[in-house]
């Protein structure tokens, strides 16, 4: 039986410059990693294809520079993509690109079928305002107008992603670096998105509190169904994680399958480095 | 010495360029027009924004009224005053019904203004959104594409602090059902004298060099969420005691020597016209 995807990603491409004849053909470019060295434009996502399946996990992995995170901005309409095209299925998105859509509609979509969790809590929360107002804020975009109901969503995410409900009401630049993880996972929860991307999440986490995320993501996969995307550049992460797993170099996608194949047998040179690396 | 200034302070080129971004954001309720602020005789963030709107409208028919914080006779609606006298010469009134053209400093007057009226508010921030954005780029955007929630995230938080919305002033309003506008720092209280005016509402920022206005009959609804109504401030169990009003927005002052707060209106022109009325019917001869 084959299952629809419900994210279909096309031919992404990013760059960063205007390109020059050295480097505007694909065929015939010549690169150094990712990087024309006559004209310094940057390809920094080439050709990007890829499919999110119902409640799986994906796993993106790559040195840093391999443009993970970029086609990750990509896809959350952080950035504006160079070309390609992006598919949900949803009722009201099937067969549109979503690259190609207004940015109202971007906006929607980011409030109401996404969730995003980034690198950087800086980035994904209000550092000055409530814990439960950062939570509030992604129902409040997505069209709640009902404190009660707000605040009862916010405190039952909160309980789950074990953040205790007395410091709700507290910054969270007063939290720890993995307290401000777990925020950002409960506000990017608040409206049940059917797909969530995770950016480096357990980056700069001691070991000991990575675990407790990494438990809590599976968890949440397990519970909710909900489709992710997981960037990473610790392939222990994605192996604990993800069910299928794409490597990523130099801006192009150079392998992939189930993330057990790839780790016990890799095909291509980098990725066998980058698995010999790991023990 | 005295140097001949031109009607209004103005030059002609200025005025047109104020009118031109007025009537447009008379013509899109609520949006902030940018516009050319001039340097005035007076610093700017003192009224500059409503003082440019006066000029550029005034003609000599014209009867003007300026208040600052409701009252008449402070030192900034004074000086405005002169300012506007002595460079068109216009009749100066302090009688709210009297006025054509009133410039005013966060409040609207008591009386209902008609639709012959002009209301001129001075404002300091104009961007409601300023609070949760800091770049203009970013808040302009958020502007064109209806995206509120940075406002009404400022509201969640008071209620999250306070168990209330606790905006002091200027509690943002969605002004014709589509751009949220700052109502320069007016009461609550006022908010809903924004409703329906029958007077056109001129709002102008002159340091931030924005325009923007609530026409005649324009919906303006003050932000609140469902289980959260709007409330305005509450003055039961007090009234003015010079006057006795108790429907009015009063302030609260308090007797130095015993200690105990009286309240006062705050629109001084209101109080003085009830103060007047009351002693005339005193006065009049009963016939019994």
């Amino acid at each position: 039986m084959h299952e629809q995807p419900i994210l279909c990603v096309r031919n992404l491409n990013k760059q960063f410059g205007g390109g020059c004849q050295d480097c505007r053909e694909t065929s015939t470019r010549k690169l150094e990693r990712n990087y024309c060295s006559t004209c310094g434009t940057v390809y920094a996502c080439q050709d990007i294809s890829l499919e999110l399946f119902p409640g799986e996990i994906l796993g993106i992995v790559g040195e840093s520079g391999s443009g993970k995170s970029t086609m990750m901005q990509c896809l959350y309409f952080d950035e504006p993509v160079t070309s390609g095209d992006a598919y949900i299925h949803d009722v009201e998105l099937e067969g549109q690109n979503v690259f190609n859509l207004s940015s109202q509609k971007k906006r929607y979509i980011r409030n109401h079928k996404y969730g995003m969790v980034y690198q950087n809590p800086v980035k994904g929360l209000k550092m000055n305002f409530s814990t439960m107002g950062n939570i509030a804020e992604k129902q409040i975009a997505a069209g709640n107008r009902n404190v009660t109901t707000m605040e009862r969503t916010g405190s039952e995410l909160l309980e789950n992603v074990h953040i205790p409900l007395f410091r709700a009401k507290e910054e969270p630049r007063n939290f720890s670096g993995g307290m401000q993880q777990r925020v950002q996972i409960a506000k990017a929860l608040s409206n049940n998105p059917p797909i969530l991307f995770l950016d480096e999440v357990t980056t700069g986490l001691d070991l000991s509190v990575q675990a407790n995320v990494l438990d809590l993501i599976k968890r949440i996969q397990r519970e909710s169904g909900i489709s992710m995307i997981v960037v990473s550049h610790d392939l222990a992460v994605i192996r604990m994680l993800a069910d299928r797993t794409i490597v990523m170099l130099n801006g192009a996608i150079i392998e992939q399958g189930l993330t057990d194949q790839i780790m016990e047998d890799p095909q291509h040179a980098y990725t066998q480095r980058l698995v010999y690396s790991l023990l | 010495m005295k140097t001949m200034t031109h009607f209004a302070f103005f030059d002609e080129g200025s005025k047109k360029e104020i009118r031109r971004a007025t009537l447009k954001a008379v013509a899109i309720p609520g949006y902030q027009v940018p516009f050319a602020s001039r340097e005035m005789p007076i610093a700017r963030g003192w009224g500059t924004g409503g003082l440019q709107l006066t000029l550029s409208l005034i003609g000599k028919t014209d009867i003007v009224k300026v208040i600052d914080q409701g009252a008449d006779e402070s030192v900034n609606a004074v000086s405005i005053k002169k300012l506007v006298q002595q460079t068109t010469n216009v009749a100066l009134t302090e009688n709210t019904e009297a006025a054509s053209l009133i410039q005013s400093r966060h409040r609207i007057p008591e009386v209902p203004l008609t639709k012959e009226q002009i209301l001129v508010l001075q404002v300091p921030t104009p961007e409601p959104l300023r609070q949760v954005e800091a770049s203009e780029y970013i808040t302009k955007r958020l502007h064109a594409e209806d995206e509120y929630s940075g406002v009404w995230l400022l509201l969640f938080e008071q209620i999250m602090k306070y168990g209330k919305t606790a905006t002091g002033a200027d509690h943002p309003v969605y002004v014709n059902g589509r751009y949220v506008m700052a109502p320069s720092p007016i009461p609550r209280f006022d908010n809903q004298k924004l409703h329906y005016s029958e007077a056109l509402i001129l709002l102008g920022a002159g340091r931030e060099k924005k325009i923007y206005a609530v026409p005649p009959y324009t919906d303006v609804n003050s932000l609140a969420f469902e289980d959260y109504p709007f409330t305005v401030e509450s003055f039961a169990d007090h009234t003015c005691y010079l006057c006795g009003a108790d429907d009015v927005f009063l302030d609260e002052l308090i007797d130095e020597t015993s200690g105990k707060s009286y309240y006062q209106c705050n629109d001084t022109s209101y109080c003085v016209d009830r103060l007047n009325s009351l002693k005339e019917k005193e006065a009049a001869p009963t016939h019994a």
